[in-house]
């Protein structure tokens, strides 16, 4: 029995000392970044990242200063923009998504079946390949260079959708009927009864809607063509060229985009871990 | 009474009619002009239907390449990103007794962090200089300086999966973790009274009932391997030495917007869709296979 007993915390000891290990691997590049961003981007041109210029004498804040305040600077313009698309996206995709998720799992009625099969089918059909049509949809839309250009292809997003019918399904229809009694409308009733019981619903999936949006990448890199109207990832991107690239402010606008949503991460950490999780056990 | 149930009837669709309408506008319409358009030639002005011609035009090396780095990518990420993150997660859920939240946590953080980042962090780890974090580990296992972003295929494989690895470990780990969180104690109360081993448990127990959570993995890791364009875009900026880290939906972007050849990219996109339900048909025999090994 005590025998038993000394395997298993061997175990367990060796268990935290591997995942410690793997922690350190796992942050350590981050830590790299952060600890970079305040070097000359010149230093990361010719020795990439190295443990040297990582704990290197002259840290500044040179790189913030010239990427926020510099006369030209566009950092700004992206972080609004991404600020903007981030919150309308997640705003209208989580409201309509959870409208139809919540019809297809509480009424009966023609075509509900079929809906439903559609939203599994296009959970597995990649966006990507109507990225040519809807790219020419939005030139005659004249949505290019524009924010719903941006938004549009990804309000409905087939998964939220499903995840709220999922979550909708376990609702208390009881409290319906008493409400239709009541004189309540189906509208109302959505509104005014069922949506608090939808919040956590609501949480989670705006804090997946939202990190999809802030880190979107290819559709608008697609849409937005002049550099006011970038977001943060198209536009650091186009500071890697094929001519050399800036480090200065790419380093230093990385480490803008990255610590707010660790941030909000480490205060939300339950609804982004249950979002994700509640998707996919009944998935 | 009657009006009610009318209004009631009418409810419904007042609820899923924004389904709708996106349906038509942003999967349905598309989807029918993406195929007209994949047997016409589109030049600025004029547009002129040519049959099979961009089909036939997809015998071209490079596409092949394409294809065969997406197929690779996402069979490696998927022999990688399942078994390894279900492991760790059935060590975070039993066997450890604190700490299993801090590196659940830890394992998330980069999943957090977008592509652009993630990917500016790998050119510069894997950067070319001899003083470069990997080359310098390297150095002491006396392996030579490698040019890790324009080396062999082999390097654009190897740094494209630790891109996945490191950014999907963590959430492949949450997901494999509330699969667990719903298998009864008891289970592994009965297995311990009959003498069971921990690998025994893992591969009695745990295995099979995770298997609607490792379905649910490899549908989405199907999906995202053979659309994966981003991670190779950023490290390569769209050209890679021998087209090293080309995948089909970097083709598609290649040709539909770089050379603007809408209907030949047109194409592309719907042999990528065929491959995708390819790979999932696969995957749905697998499973009824599966069952049907589990009654017997």
């Amino acid at each position: 029995m005590i025998h038993e007993q000394i395997k298993k915390k061997t175990i367990s000891i060796s268990i935290l000392v591997l995942f410690s290990l793997l922690a350190v691997v796992v942050l350590f590049p981050l830590l790299a970044l952060l600890m970079s961003s305040f070097r000359p981007g010149s230093d990361l041109m010719r020795f990439g990242i190295s443990i040297q210029s990582m704990f290197a004498e002259g840290k500044n804040l040179d790189n913030y200063m010239g990427l926020l305040f510099a006369e030209k600077a566009l950092y700004p313009f992206w972080f609004r923009n991404s600020i903007v698309i981030l919150l309308l996206q997640t705003t209208i995709t989580v409201f309509l998504t959870s409208l139809v998720g919540y019809g297809l799992a509480v009424y009966e009625f023609r075509g509900r079946q079929l809906l439903t099969t559609l939203v599994l089918v296009l959970m597995m059909v990649p966006l990507q390949i109507l990225i040519l049509p809807l790219y020419k949809m939005m030139i005659s839309a004249r949505l290019m260079d524009t924010i719903a250009g941006v938004i549009l292809p990804f309000i409905l997003s087939p998964i939220a959708i499903f995840f709220f019918r999922q979550f909708s399904l376990g609702l208390p229809l009881d409290l319906m009927d008493a409400a239709r009694i009541d004189g309540v409308g189906e509208i109302g009733i959505y509104f005014r009864i069922m949506s608090p019981l939808l919040l956590p619903a609501y949480g989670a999936m705006a804090i997946l809607e939202g990190l999809k949006s802030w880190n979107n990448y290819l559709w608008p890199l697609i849409v937005l063509r002049s550099n006011k109207s970038f977001t943060i990832p198209i536009g650091l991107n186009t500071l890697l060229t094929p001519y050399g690239n800036n480090y200065d402010n790419l380093i230093s606008g990385a480490v803008i985009a990255t610590i707010p949503i660790i941030i909000l991460f480490l205060m939300f950490q339950r609804y982004f871990i249950s979002g994700l999780s509640s998707g996919s056990v009944k998935g | 009474m009657k009006s009610l149930t009318k209004k009631q009837n009418l409810a419904p669709y007042f609820f899923v009619a924004p389904f709708i309408i996106s349906l038509f506008i942003i999967y349905l319409y598309p989807f029918i002009s993406t195929v007209i358009m994949s047997f016409q030639e589109i030049v600025p002005g004029e547009t002129e239907f040519i049959g099979f011609k961009n089909y036939r035009r997809l015998q071209d090396p490079t596409f092949f390449k394409a294809i065969q780095n997406s197929v690779i990518y996402t069979v490696l990420t998927i022999s990688l990103l399942i078994p390894v993150p279900m492991v760790f997660a059935a060590m975070l859920n039993s066997k450890l007794s604190f700490g299993s939240r801090f590196f659940r946590s830890v394992f998330f953080v980069p999943s957090l962090v977008s592509v652009v980042v993630a990917g500016t962090i790998v050119r510069l780890i894997f950067a070319e200089a001899d003083t470069a974090l990997i080359n310098t580990i390297i150095a002491k296992f006396n392996i030579e300086p490698q040019n890790w972003l324009l080396g062999t295929r082999v390097h654009a494989m190897f740094l494209l999966l630790i891109l996945a690895l490191w950014r999907w470990t963590g959430i492949n780990i949450i997901y494999f973790l509330s699969g667990l969180q719903t298998i009864p104690n008891e289970l592994y109360e009965a297995a311990d009274i009959d003498g069971a081993s921990t690998v025994q448990k893992f591969l009695v127990i745990t295995m099979p009932l995770l298997k609607p959570i490792i379905v649910f993995v490899t549908t989405i890791s199907i999906l995202g391997g053979l659309s994966m364009f981003e991670e190779s875009y950023i490290l390569w900026e769209g050209i890679s030495p021998d087209n090293n880290g080309l995948t089909i939906v970097g083709y598609i972007y290649r040709k539909g917007f770089q050379h603007g050849e809408l209907g030949l990219g047109s194409a592309v996109g719907l042999v990528l869709l065929l491959i995708v339900v390819f790979f999932n048909v696969i995957q749905l025999l697998l499973r009824g296979f599966f069952r049907k090994g589990a009654e017997v």
